[in-house]
């Protein structure tokens, strides 16, 4: 049936007037299901069948939660309101769940998941250090079906602007919400719609970048498979406030999860008239398709962008013209990433004012971080802008792995910087940042301990930056590869003296001269590096050392006196190269050690030197 | 070589997709996906059939990461090469997988059951060090458990 605007609201009524029952959800990204997500469904299915339980239970498939060190998740919701959210649930547990705490009310005392979920799920916590907008349905809803999105408000928004608001009073609304795209550079929203909004053209386009292409973020794959609907919902809004009557997604082909959820989206949108000819009985009609990506960085860049869905080679083109008024197919193009287009129906139902009370004076808002690398509860977090990378990591992630020391915060991916101890209490919004040598970027956090290497790290994203610079201009072609050179020689121990002033003389070429934002930015994480890990560099080039033996090329394994000969060592080498016999001095054979550090992980007398 | 053709379900979503505009990327996905490469034969049938020069095609495939022109091993590796993936060991994930299957990376073995490739992040950092095998995530793997996770897959030794 299609709905009209009314029958919107009826349905919404008619749902969540149905009863209350003891809800089981349990958290199906590709995370999840990676960890065993489904295996956990299915014993609670059954289980669930096999006992004659007291009360009703519906079981359900979510989002991701967001708590990714412990996959696979379960929630359980009861009618009072009350949730207990376990951990690392596998089939045994899964029984348990059903048995005790289904069975009886109370909850188990193990594989609870605790701080910082008392953020999520009892409002009343204080402080609130997380707050949901983009992730709001991720986790509490089933993305398969649109009628628990209509239930939380899905759709409310583009009913509203259609019944009740021009395209002008939508982008004064989003102009007051202060909203700036998240997908890196921070532009205002509002500036962009509105410039397309007053190109005349026969034909308009919206498209959502959903080519999240930086290592260590995953925020827009878990909005696209955890609640697809807000992404539609914001692309029909966009349509309709510029007069495009044609999207697309441009999804990575990587995704295919969310590609599937995606596709059923549109769908079951099209069969309620939310998407297609004459939403909601107004004139206004508006169609989504997607387009894969084919494993392309630089097609996150605008213009790269669109020449692929165009079916070219992704390769960017000088701008102006920008391309909300020259963009695909030479039309008026408004680009946005998901998660900004997940902010964009609250602030059309909330206003604009309402969503500018969150975060700083020039970033409004929350901002989505997956946090990544050397951390205790490794996740995707949503936190206000102006919160410190300090209340991330210690307060809500629970601080570093195994007790060790932070070192750094790596915000931006192949094109930020780093974050180091002295700027743990900066308050983090797109200016401060961008002060301190990072940037926002699209919402990687990969924290750093005192185990890796700086220089070696930023060889990673040279590496990365290399391989997938297109090679049209020569700044970020021949630049990238001769930083790449240098960097990879001084991780050898074959570093030159002026090493250092080469690689920051060629980042600042770069920085000018390059043509898109892949090449200016690409020298970042040396700059960055360079700037708060002089000295790490000057080891590695003058005393050709690595000071966290992270660099294998010039770290030796040799055993010393405290040796009791215990064989835990010959054991743990991978390649067999470690010789002596038991309570006897042990020898490594130099010529086939391949430095793995497992010996030197697992003698329990410090027995192994590295240097 | 020549007996390589493209099957007719796969023609008639090519011709689907003919007045489409900014059709190519999603053809070649769909070749792909039916061969687990693009056959050198089968770009001079899409060539025909969308009419567009090879040229254009090839430009395209090597320009993409995820577009195939060799065949890979019946199993695929793909260990992620994410920034946590890397932190936490990636790299001593492939070197071992090459000592073990005794390939280098991006190669098949010799009895074609098994090729590595480091691969862009997958979206697994929650779970580092990542890999997949045919699309099956592992996740936090340590070097000394890669033997039995092979072996779940036919290898012996």
């Amino acid at each position: 049936m299609k709905f009209s605007h009314e029958d919107l609201n009826l349905h919404r009524d008619t749902l969540r007037a149905g009863k209350t029952v003891t809800q089981v959800l349990v958290g199906m990204g590709t995370c999840g299901i990676a960890a065993g997500a489904k295996t956990a469904f299915q014993s609670l299915k059954k289980s669930i069948s096999e006992n004659a339980l007291q009360v009703e239970v519906e079981l359900k498939q979510t989002g991701c939660l967001g708590l990714c060190f412990s996959e696979p998740t379960v929630e359980v919701k009861s009618v009072n309101g009350t949730s207990t959210v376990y951990g690392n649930v596998d089939t045994a547990f899964a029984e348990r769940i059903v048995k005790e705490h289904l069975s009886t009310g109370i909850a188990l005392s193990e594989h609870v998941y605790e701080t910082p979920a008392a953020d999520l799920f009892d409002p009343e916590a204080e402080p609130l250090k997380q707050k949901r907008i983009v992730l709001r349905n991720c986790g509490f809803m089933d993305p398969e079906k649109i009628d628990e999105y209509i239930a939380r408000e899905g759709y409310a928004a583009l009913s509203k602007a259609i019944a009740t608001m021009t395209g002008d009073d939508i982008i004064e609304e989003l102009k007051t919400s202060g909203l700036r795209g998240r997908g890196g550079a921070g532009f205002p929203c509002w500036q962009k719609w509105g410039f397309s909004k007053d190109t005349d053209s026969d034909q308009k386009y919206i498209v959502c970048n959903a080519d999240e292409g930086d290592p260590g973020a995953y925020m827009d794959r878990s909005v696209l498979e955890g609640d697809p609907h807000t992404v539609l919902e914001a692309m029909a809004l966009a349509g309709y406030t510029i007069g495009a009557n044609q999207g697309y997604i441009y999804i990575r082909a990587e995704y295919p999860l969310a590609i599937e959820r995606l596709n059923m989206a549109i769908e079951q949108a099209k069969e309620r008239g939310l998407l297609g000819q004459n939403i909601l009985g107004s004139a206004f009609s508006f169609e989504i398709e997607l387009r894969l990506g084919a494993g392309a960085f630089v097609c996150g860049e605008e213009t790269a962008l669109l020449a692929s869905i165009e079916g070219k080679r992704g390769m960017p083109i000088p701008r102006p013209p920008f391309p909300s008024v020259k963009g695909l197919w030479g039309k008026p193009t408004v680009i946005n990433n998901v998660e900004t287009s997940a902010n964009i129906p609250m602030i059309i139902l909330k206003g604009g004012a309402w969503y500018a009370e969150i975060g700083t004076a020039s970033s409004k808002g929350t901002k989505v971080f997956a946090v990544t690398g050397k951390i205790k509860n490794s996740g995707l977090i949503e936190v206000p802008m102006g919160s410190t990378l300090r209340e991330i990591i210690y307060d809500i992630c629970g601080g570093i792995e195994g007790g060790k020391r932070f070192k750094a915060a790596q915000t931006g991916g192949p094109s930020g910087g780093c974050i180091t101890a002295g700027f743990l209490d900066v308050p983090i919004d797109y200016e401060s940042l961008q002060s301190i040598g990072s940037m926002m970027g699209s919402g990687g956090m990969i924290v750093m301990d005192e185990d890796d290497c700086m220089v070696d790290v930023t060889k990673f994203y040279l590496e990365f930056t290399v391989d997938e610079s297109c090679g049209k201009c020569a700044p970020c072609r021949v630049g990238g590869r001769t930083c790449y050179d240098i960097l990879d020689r001084i991780t050898k121990g074959l570093g030159e003296p002026d090493d250092i002033q080469k690689l920051t003389d060629i980042g600042h070429a770069m920085r000018k001269a390059s043509l898109c934002g892949l090449g200016q930015t690409a020298p970042n994480p040396v700059m960055s590096t360079i700037k708060y890990f002089e000295e790490e560099y000057h080891a590695h080039i003058h005393d050709k050392k690595c000071p966290t033996g992270k660099c294998k090329s010039m770290v030796t394994y040799t055993i010393n006196d405290l040796c009791i000969g215990c064989r835990l060592c010959a054991r743990a080498c991978p390649v067999d190269c470690i010789a002596g016999e038991a309570k006897e001095l042990h020898l490594i054979d130099q010529s086939q050690c391949i430095k793995c550090g497992l010996c030197f992980d697992n003698c329990k007398f410090e027995a192994i030197d590295r240097t | 070589m020549s007996e390589i053709t493209i099957p007719t379900e796969v023609c008639d979503f090519i011709r689907e997709w003919k007045g489409k505009p900014g059709n190519l990327i999603m053809v070649l996905q769909k070749v792909q996906e039916h061969f687990g490469y693009i056959p050198r034969a089968t770009v001079f049938e899409v060539a025909e059939l969308l009419e567009v020069p090879v040229a254009k095609i090839y430009g395209v495939i090597t320009f993409y990461h995820l577009f195939k022109l060799t065949k890979p091993g019946k199993n695929q590796i793909a260990v992620c090469m994410g920034t946590a993936c890397y932190l936490k060991g990636g790299e001593d994930l492939i070197q071992e997988l090459e000592r073990q299957l005794g390939v280098g990376i991006n190669t098949v073995t010799e009895d074609g059951e098994f090729s590595v490739e480091a691969v862009r992040c997958i979206g697994c950092c929650g779970l580092a060090p990542a890999m997949t095998i045919n699309g099956k995530a592992f996740g936090t793997v340590k070097t000394n458990e890669l033997a039995p996770i092979l072996a779940k897959f036919g290898r012996t030794q």
